[in-house]
């Protein structure tokens, strides 16, 4: 498999940031980053990072199912992760997953008809004192009300 | 740049570059005492650097509140095997969001604490784990880390000191699991984040099986102060046996949510009342969760007299665990927050231990229909006894962290589960609910 520039060189830096004969270490890493650019976690792309940090296609598919960013089903193009975790909660993180949900119609881990659109209702993304909050793909949005999260999407709507 | 407004009330050490002009940037960095603790420290010896940290009273920042010292002094320096720093910015504790302000805002920090803790037991490679989510940090920590070779703070014989250290970012990719120290070890490893069975501790046996020290990302940015000025000017913000400041995120029905530097010791009271500017829309607290989900939660008047320390919150039977302060005023159903918090804890259960895999999701089931309407009166004896029947029962701390906050709210809060026994939906909903903006 070929990646971009960027990301040989960043899987070069990768493995050789662990011990000698560790480099099974960069697995995750490697398994996250090449999924930020092929879009989904395939076959093709388990057996390279096997091959790459030495270790057999089961054990990386053993990882995979471990880890919850990692996906092996495509997601939309900017895939909303509305968390509803407890600071989120008091906040009405709930209502705004509702509300998403209703306005793309679709509901969790699903993806609009354009391949536009995913939604996921995450655990604590870190954000609780910005609450309630999303992240689009890995983009933060703080103190989301329903009218910010409709001009967001419509915003991205556009964009297509 | 990511922080709220400044308290007055705050004591900014940690804090202290945030606001300043590209405070992220090693210039920036070394213009205000930037790595002159790392210069010091290595004019020391490693018994004069760990006296120092434990003179300060350090504990750790990331829930547990280990003295920091004496855990650097487990690790045996002498082992011919290679020694590592492990940094935890797995920041994942629900109500948690104070390391990745101080990533952000001021990473080399992080990287000089991380240098002392390597001289201090002979390291010279550390890796900073951060959770997948905060993908925009690793650039940050990047950059920084680029910075420092550039510069000479990092490498081969760093400012000719003779000290070698290489320092790298790691990722996470979801996984609130690998906040645990031995589930971080074994993620670090390319593995499935499941925690090891303990003794051998990660200062004995750590990343790749070798002598390691493993602490929070904060617990590393409070260690140039008290390198800088001494362990003890530290200690002394603090309260005995608490040395120093702990960051504080306040969260939910607070009308200043944020994240504030606030001294040990910091009274409960006037945290919510001056620095969180009180209860939003003028409501009075029914709840207090001290530091992260998995805390025991407090009642109004169990916080009466309470401060933000570590021995206050024991003598009060919860922890100060990782300042993540949840804020629950009177119209919150305990009982949908109980379900809430379980829902977390079986999502998150890496299913290796069966109390805590089966116990949550036992009690999500239960808090699920209860919370419907169709619970029983024996249901809330069985929801605390289940939660009691995991505690102490599994390899990590997970089945604990669901288990705790379970009992208390159904022992505190016992007459929300009553209310609920009425066959219809949750009586708190009709009643402005949770919240009403």
């Amino acid at each position: 498999m070929t990646f971009s520039p960027q990301l040989e060189a960043r899987f070069d830096k990768l493995l050789k940031s662990y011990p000698p004969g560790r480099q099974r270490s960069a697995m995750v890493p490697m398994l996250l980053y090449a999924q930020d650019e092929i879009g989904r976690i395939t076959d093709e792309l388990v057996n390279e990072v096997a091959t790459r940090t030495g270790c057999t296609p089961l054990q990386v598919n053993e990882v995979l199912s471990y880890y919850s960013m990692l996906h092996t089903k495509p997601l939309g193009k900017y895939h909303i992760q509305v968390c509803t975790n407890i600071s989120c909660l008091l906040r009405d993180g709930d209502k705004l997953y509702e509300h998403t949900c209703k306005k793309l119609g679709i509901g969790h881990k699903e993806v609009t008809a354009d391949g536009q659109f995913s939604v996921e209702e995450v655990e604590c993304i870190g954000a609780c004192s910005w609450a309630p909050a999303i992240q689009v793909n890995y983009d933060f949005h703080h103190h989301v009300t329903p009218e910010k999260l409709d001009q967001l999407l419509d915003g991205l709507g556009k964009k297509q | 740049m990511l922080f709220n407004q400044p308290s007055p009330l705050e004591t900014k050490v940690l804090t202290r570059r945030f606001g300043l002009p590209n405070s992220a940037s090693i210039d920036t960095y070394l213009a205000t005492e930037g790595y002159q603790a790392f210069l010091k420290a290595a004019k020391m010896t490693p018994e004069q650097i760990i006296e120092e940290v434990k003179v300060s009273n350090l504990r750790g920042r990331g829930g547990a509140g280990f003295p920091t010292g004496m855990k650097w002094g487990f690790v045996p320096r002498t082992s011919p095997k290679p020694k590592y720093i492990v940094v935890n910015g797995d920041e994942s504790e629900p109500g948690t969001c104070k390391d990745r302000v101080l990533i952000e805002n001021d990473p080399h920090q992080l990287i000089e604490g991380v240098l002392i803790a390597g001289l201090s037991v002979d390291a010279h490679a550390g890796y900073i784990y951060i959770r997948g989510e905060y993908r925009y940090l690793i650039e940050v920590v990047e950059k920084a880390l680029a910075e420092a070779y550039e510069k000479g703070w990092l490498g081969k014989n760093i400012q000719g000191t003779g000290f070698d250290f290489d320092l790298y970012a790691h990722t996470g990719a979801g996984a609130y699991e690998c906040g645990e120290e031995s589930a971080l070890l074994e993620s670090l490893e390319g593995k499935r984040g499941i925690p090891r069975i303990r003794p051998p501790f990660p200062a004995v046996a750590g990343a790749f099986q070798c002598p390691t020290i493993l602490n929070n990302v904060e617990t590393f940015c409070a260690v140039p102060a008290i390198l800088r000025d001494g362990g003890a000017a530290f200690a002394a913000l603090g309260i005995p046996k608490s040395g120093g400041t702990k960051m504080t995120c306040l969260t939910g029905h607070i009308n200043k949510p944020g994240v504030y530097e606030l001294k040990l010791g910091f009274p409960v009271k006037q945290m919510i009342e001056e620095v969180g500017g009180g209860i939003r829309n003028g409501k009075k607290l029914k709840a207090f969760i001290p530091g992260g989900s998995s805390c025991p939660v407090l009642t109004a008047a169990e916080v009466e007299g309470a401060t933000m320390d570590y021995d206050s919150m024991a003598s009060r039977k919860t922890m100060l665990g990782s300042g993540g302060v949840i804020i629950m005023d009177e119209d919150t159903c305990m009982v949908k927050a109980a379900l809430r918090i379980m829902r977390f804890y079986a999502h998150e259960s890496c299913g290796w231990c069966i109390p805590c895999r089966e116990g949550t999701t036992w009690l999500k089931k239960i808090l699920t229909r209860f919370h419907e309407g169709q619970g029983t009166r024996t249901d809330i004896d069985l929801i605390g006894d289940i939660a009691k029947n995991m505690l102490g029962r599994t390899f990590c701390p997970l089945g604990d962290a669901a288990a705790m906050p379970t009992i208390s709210i159904v022992e505190k809060f016992r007459h929300e589960f009553e209310d609920h026994l009425n066959g219809k939906p949750c009586p708190y909903e009709n009643t402005g609910s949770m919240v009403t903006v």
